[in-house]
């Protein structure tokens, strides 16, 4: 595996008010990893994820990613960035006034000017296909499943073929069979396009299926580390609570 | 607690007045969103035609049958036409519009933006390289602050037909004599300000719904408070405003 980390956090803090939400937080992703973020909710996972893509502002530390410091960036620079990380959201976050072609082309038409037409429609077909969803290709967002919705946004998040993604709670609100084919499909899209990836999630059968590295986040610090057999194999309470 | 009622008044209007001074500098920096805004100016400007026509045309309706037995009752009912335009296009139908547009409009972008907030559908568009500010916000208070005026100047004509409709109704009037009596009055110095200060009612429309939208919380509650602000707000500056209008027309002499 190469050493130099796609992303390197250091003495990362971020507060709100009286909540030190991160605290001194440190932290490499390599390339082709996936590295898994376990907390308790409200443990700031979802905080230190928002940080690395500049959505939120640490008050202290460095985010090297691809070797730029994101604290130091303008918006432009921030955004080339962005272009090489791709962000799943929880939520899925699909333009609910967009067809399924439309929120697949968003984020083309803009990068991707000088692609023909039939580029575009081609990456779309290619993403939908990658997902098993081309028949939706022309339907609303509010028309689609759960899990449907969750395939979706991850074909729009890796349309533009990101270096790293970021995954926040990838299977929250999804019953289990679906939630382990969402895990599956992770790993498969991640060994197809050789992505590295950071998922925040305390779904533990996610967890299993697609983590190298787990990397347990309490008090806002990186209390813990390892695969999830090593962790799994804690006598540390506060890591045992995660597994039972 | 009326210090504190009044420095939050005061930090919400310095809020509003950054947000719409982003507009300034985001609005002239490429990349600029054409089809966006033309997107906007089709929903905001003729999906209102009907609702705005609608009103406007009842508006000069009611407002001639109500003032003619004043006019007969003074032996001027040969003004009427001339006191409905003047009062029309001076006045009320572009501050009908304009409160119209703050109901329909002002509500559906604090709605919309404001669900677009909860989901974070502003974050996805953040994370995926484009600045949600200029492609959602820019593009609609360009569409508001055009399509206003347009929407005000179809107004005087639908409403000045009203009129027509009205004054017929008891009295008279053919067609021709209606229009030149109408239009006799009328001076460039009574359309401009009326014009110029739609472009105005626009741009507050725009900028409040998408400010109340853009920073929408605490989930579908945060979103209904939203569109119910922008209209409350918006429809108070659209009073504001035009009593603004008539004092700098009053100084300029243009009454």
């Amino acid at each position: 595996m190469n050493t130099q980390p796609v992303i390197s956090i250091r003495h990362l803090s971020k507060s709100f008010g009286d909540n030190h939400v991160l605290n001194d937080f440190n932290f490499d992703l390599f390339p082709g990893e996936n590295v898994v973020v376990l907390g308790k909710s409200g443990s700031g996972k979802s905080v230190l994820i928002k940080c690395i893509i500049g959505l939120l502002k640490p008050d202290k530390g460095t985010i090297v990613v691809l070797e730029k410091n994101i604290p130091d960036l303008d918006n432009d620079e921030i955004d080339r960035i962005r272009v090489k990380v791709g962000f799943l959201f929880q939520s899925n976050a699909l333009y609910d006034s967009m067809t399924v072609r439309e929120n697949l082309e968003f984020p083309l038409r803009r990068h991707w000017m000088k692609s023909s037409l039939d580029n575009v429609e081609n990456m779309v077909l290619e993403a939908l296909g990658n997902v098993g969803l081309a028949h939706t290709i022309d339907m609303m967002p509010a028309e689609l499943s759960g899990g449907m919705r969750k395939r979706i946004a991850l074909a729009r998040t890796l349309i533009l073929k990101p270096e790293i993604i970021l995954y926040d709670e990838p299977t929250t609100g999804l019953d289990p069979i679906t939630g382990k084919e969402i895990s599956n499909l992770m790993l498969e899209l991640q060994k197809k396009y050789n992505t590295s990836s950071i998922i925040i999630s305390h779904d533990m059968n996610c967890v299993k299926i697609v983590a190298n590295r787990i990397v347990a986040l309490i008090n806002g610090t990186c209390y813990a580390e390892g695969t999830y057999d090593e962790l799994k194999k804690s006598n540390d309470t506060l890591v045992k609570q995660f597994f039972e | 607690m009326e210090t504190n009622t009044l420095k939050s008044f005061l930090a919400e209007t310095g809020k509003i007045s950054a947000f719409a001074g982003r507009f300034f500098v985001e609005g002239f920096k490429p990349r600029y969103e054409f089809a966006e805004t033309l997107r906007q100016c089709y929903f905001i400007g003729y999906k209102s035609l009907p609702l705005v026509g609608i009103t406007a045309f009842i508006m000069g309706l009611v407002l001639t049958i109500q003032s003619r037995p004043t006019l007969v009752e003074f032996g001027a009912e040969s003004w009427l036409p001339g006191m409905v335009s003047v009062s029309l296009v001076r006045e009320i139908a572009p501050v009908i519009s304009a409160l119209i547009c703050a109901g329909k409009i002002g509500s559906g972008i604090g709605a919309e933006l404001g669900s677009m907030k909860v989901t974070e559908q502003i974050d996805a568009m953040e994370v995926s390289g484009t600045n949600p500010y200029k492609f959602l916000v820019v593009t609609r208070v360009l569409a508001t602050t055009f399509m206003i005026p347009v929407l005000a100047i179809l107004s005087d004509m639908i409403s000045l037909y009203g009129g027509y409709i009205g004054a017929n109704i008891r009295g008279v009037v053919s067609w021709d004599l209606y229009w030149y009596q109408a239009f006799d009055v009328l001076d460039f110095s009574d359309l401009l300000p009326a014009i110029i200060k739609t472009f105005f009612f626009g741009f507050a429309i725009g900028i409040i719904g998408c400010y109340k939208g853009y920073f929408s919380n605490k989930g579908t509650e945060g979103v209904g408070q939203s569109a119910n602000s922008a209209v409350v707000i918006s429809s108070l500056l659209v009073f504001v405003i035009d009593l603004v209008a008539v004092q700098i027309t009053d100084i300029l002499g243009l009454t």
